[in-house]
């Protein structure tokens, strides 16, 4: 590699060049002018690759964009902002990611060096402001060490646990000219993530999964952020087995959905029969989760008396907040090809018959039927809506984005899916105004697919904006409203922790969702009658442009199951009438 | 407190980076942990490695989280804890300012000699000693020195390093 000489903006470009980028998200302003103006030499010069700009509304939307764009496509996303409220608007998305960890670069302009510090207009202490939510960031203070950061920067987001990184470009330096270096020459100094576990280790948990009478796979985003090899081995060694697997809301699609080994999501509004699983099973083999707070309800009474099994590339995550017995550090994918070879090479077998004896537990807890609900004729019930869209929509290759609130959790349980990357929802954060530019993100990573934003009517409301850059990049993106008016899940919470006074959860004066669409240009749909549903829904598939479809559904509907705060995961409420559930203070206290 | 609460002293070798500092300290009071002494200096001026000592009071179990914690900072190599008890060497130094004269002046030299403390400024009215030692002998000297006419104390806080050939 020959060392050239670009100025700070070019080398920008370059450097995306070099790691294979060519779609980023961002929104102009005076600090990343000159990168900016490179962008615009590239798109009428032919020596270069094109890049593809979509610019958004609100930095927000671009930080939500660049992680649809990740989160459908495994690569890094790339965002593009301007210094001060440029990337303070960002924040939101960067946290987000980081929850869900996430591989994202973020440029940010910022005040030329000289007045770092001043309060100069558009200032802002961004690598202070975004470390607490950034993997790693850098102030970039010399031309000459830009290439490398930018080098580094991409390998940070996008090893190890993946998560968000941001460089931080004075505009002084993206004017300046320096040494390009290319990144096959740049090491990190101390960065090296350990992706293969020790053999015995792996050795002993086999040795567990062979014995184990009560066993269960609990999988997490992990498998998905390790990449589609590890969705295959994953497969193979739950078919392997044949044990049961339940999946957090982030794993969803790693195992076919419809599958009959699955027994569906877990945690605080997972299914009957997969938290009775957790709460009572001898053997825990948790792939790339985290034994999140909505996964294990009351800590001190989660499943008491299993052995556990916990594969994370994360150290810090093990023992983090369950204690568990066989930790195994590395990626998905590494351990699982090992954990299998190993598996068969030692010939190792499970224990049949009383595998066959759990599923008939299994079986029993399944018959509760824990997702029912009674759809009647009058109102559209929020879940016939999800289960609806998703008969309809499941013979084409479709990605669901959502915001969140009950819409989310009622599209985790209804909605089936049976590929990885396919699921696209804010778990860790719980970002309301997540799923459309995230939405937007995926169509621009799969422009012939059907990409859906299962939304709430207030959640839309947050990043409603980019409806404008849906028309501008024509991403037909569909937004499907599950419309009661409320904060459902906030209404629900004021219904059973608060005695129904619903403070401010109402929305009232919603805009006419019909008329909204058609003033930006898209097409709007109203539905509110049942027997209507099918019909509006292929209408709006068969639209070739973005949709806002407004389902006007029961404004009374709870999500079911539900482990209320502070309680374990036998202690479920599944909605029946007679069903009284008396919350605890401390239970009260918990979020 | 509770009765597994104890002072640990924690060893952080990271990459001598512009933010470094603020990454490790606001990881700490991030995630709910506290701060007893904090020291940080350059131990490596070629590969631009430095040093971050801290004395943070926790059960060991709290303490372990904390490290693995740490050990995910991108610029961090290598956290452990290196408390006396884990068979650690701990050392501070002090400076004390006494403002004493006639009997409490010569009883404060005295005792500066029983704990080998150096006598580096002085004038009629006033000494300044300089100290090292573990933290315990610091605070020991200091309770010492209070009805003696304690002026001011100034702390470098805890270093340490493993015992025998243990290298982090």
């Amino acid at each position: 590699m020959v060392n050239i000489q670009l100025s700070g903006a070019e080398m920008v470009l370059k450097a995306f060049e070099d790691h294979g980028v060519d779609t980023i998200f961002g929104y102009p302003g005076g600090a990343v002018l000159p990168i900016y103006d490179e962008l615009a030499k590239r798109a009428t010069s032919k020596d270069n690759k094109p890049m593809r700009h979509f610019l958004v509304r609100h930095e927000q939307g671009a930080s939500h964009a660049a992680e649809g764009y990740a989160r459908s496509s495994g690569k890094v996303g790339v965002l593009l902002v301007t210094s001060g409220p440029g990337v303070t608007n960002a924040v939101t998305g960067l946290t987000d990611a980081l929850m869900d960890s996430i591989p994202l670069v973020c440029i940010s302009g910022q005040v030329p060096s000289h007045l770092i510090g001043t309060d100069a207009f558009q200032e802002c202490d961004t690598v202070g402001i975004t470390r607490p939510c950034t993997k790693h960031n850098w102030l970039v203070k010399d031309i000459n060490d830009l290439s490398r950061i930018l080098h580094e920067a991409f390998y940070v987001a996008s090893n190890g646990r993946p998560g968000p990184v941001l460089v931080d470009i004075p505009k002084d330096i993206q004017f300046q000219t320096g040494t390009y270096i290319g990144p096959e020459t740049v090491k990190h100094k101390s960065y090296r993530p350990k992706l293969k576990a020790s053999i015995d280790t792996i050795d002993e948990a086999l040795q567990l999964i062979s014995v184990a009478e009560k066993p269960v796979f609990y999988t997490g985003g992990g498998v998905i952020n390790s990449g589609n090899a590890a969705v295959q081995l994953l497969r193979e060694f739950v078919r392997l087995t044949g044990f049961p697997i339940t999946s957090t809301l982030q794993g969803l699609g790693a195992f076919p959905g419809d599958d009959n080994q699955f027994i569906g999501m877990l945690g605080m509004h997972g299914t009957y029969e997969a938290n009775m699983t957790m709460n009572q099973c001898d053997l825990m083999i948790n792939i790339g989760a985290r034994f999140d707070d909505r996964i294990t309800g009351k800590v001190d009474e989660f499943s008491p008396n299993s052995k556990k099994i916990h594969i994370d590339i994360d150290p810090s995550s093990i023992n983090k907040t369950v204690n568990v017995d066989v930790p195994i550090i590395g990626d998905v994918a590494h351990v699982l090809e090992d954990a299998i070879k190993l598996w068969k090479t030692k010939v190792y077998k499970t224990n049949k018959a009383e595998i066959k004896n759990w599923w008939s537990t299994i079986d029993e807890w399944r018959k509760k039927d824990s997702l029912k609900f009674d759809q009647g004729k009058k109102t559209i019930k929020p879940q016939y809506a999800i289960q609806r869209l998703y008969e309809l929509t499941k013979d084409q290759d479709t990605f669901v984005t959502t915001e969140v609130g009950q819409h989310q959790m009622w599209a985790a349980q209804h909605y089936k899916f049976s590929k990885p990357n396919r699921w696209i929802t804010s778990g860790g954060l719980g970002t309301m105004g997540f799923g459309f530019p995230a939405a937007l993100g995926v169509q621009v990573a799969y422009p012939e697919k059907l990409v859906i934003d299962i939304a709430g009517e207030a959640s839309i409301l947050m990043c409603i904006q980019e409806m404008s850059t849906a028309i501008q990049h024509k991403l037909p993106v569909k937004i499907f409203i599950i419309n009661n008016q409320y904060m459902g899940m906030v209404r629900q919470w004021q219904e059973l922790l608060h005695d129904k006074r619903y403070s401010h959860s109402y929305t009232d004066s919603l805009p006419d969702f019909v008329k909204l669409a058609e003033a930006y240009g898209a097409k709007g749909i109203r539905v509110e009658d049942p027997k209507d549903l099918d019909k509006s829904i292929k209408e709006m598939i068969d639209y070739d442009g973005p949709v806002i479809f407004d389902c006007v559904v029961d404004q009374n509907e709870n999500v079911f199951p539900m482990i209320p705060s502070g309680k374990s995961h036998s202690e479920m409420l599944l909605g029946d009438e007679t069903e009284k559930s008396e919350i605890s203070d401390e239970g009260k206290v918990l979020v | 407190m509770d009765d597994n609460v104890k002072k640990n002293t924690v060893s952080v070798l990271v990459d001598n980076e512009p933010g470094v500092l603020a990454r490790v300290i606001g990881l700490i009071s991030g995630r709910g942990y506290n701060i007893d002494s904090l020291t940080v200096a350059e131990v490596d001026a070629e590969k631009h490695i430095s040093r971050i000592t801290i004395v943070t009071p926790g059960s060991e179990e709290t303490v372990n989280k904390l490290i693995s914690q740490l050990e995910k900072l991108v610029p961090v190599s290598r956290a452990a804890n290196v408390t006396f008890e884990k068979k650690g060497i701990e050392r501070e130094m002090a400076l004390v300012k006494i403002l004493a004269t006639g009997e409490k002046r010569v009883e404060s030299m005295r005792l500066s000699e029983v704990f080998r403390a150096k006598i580096i400024d002085t004038t009629h009215d006033s000494f300044v000693f300089e100290l090292n030692g573990s933290p315990h002998k610091i605070d020991a000297f200091i309770n010492l020195m209070k009805p003696l006419g304690l002026s001011e104390v100034s702390r470098t806080g805890v270093v340490a390093i493993a015992r025998g050939t243990e290298k982090m």
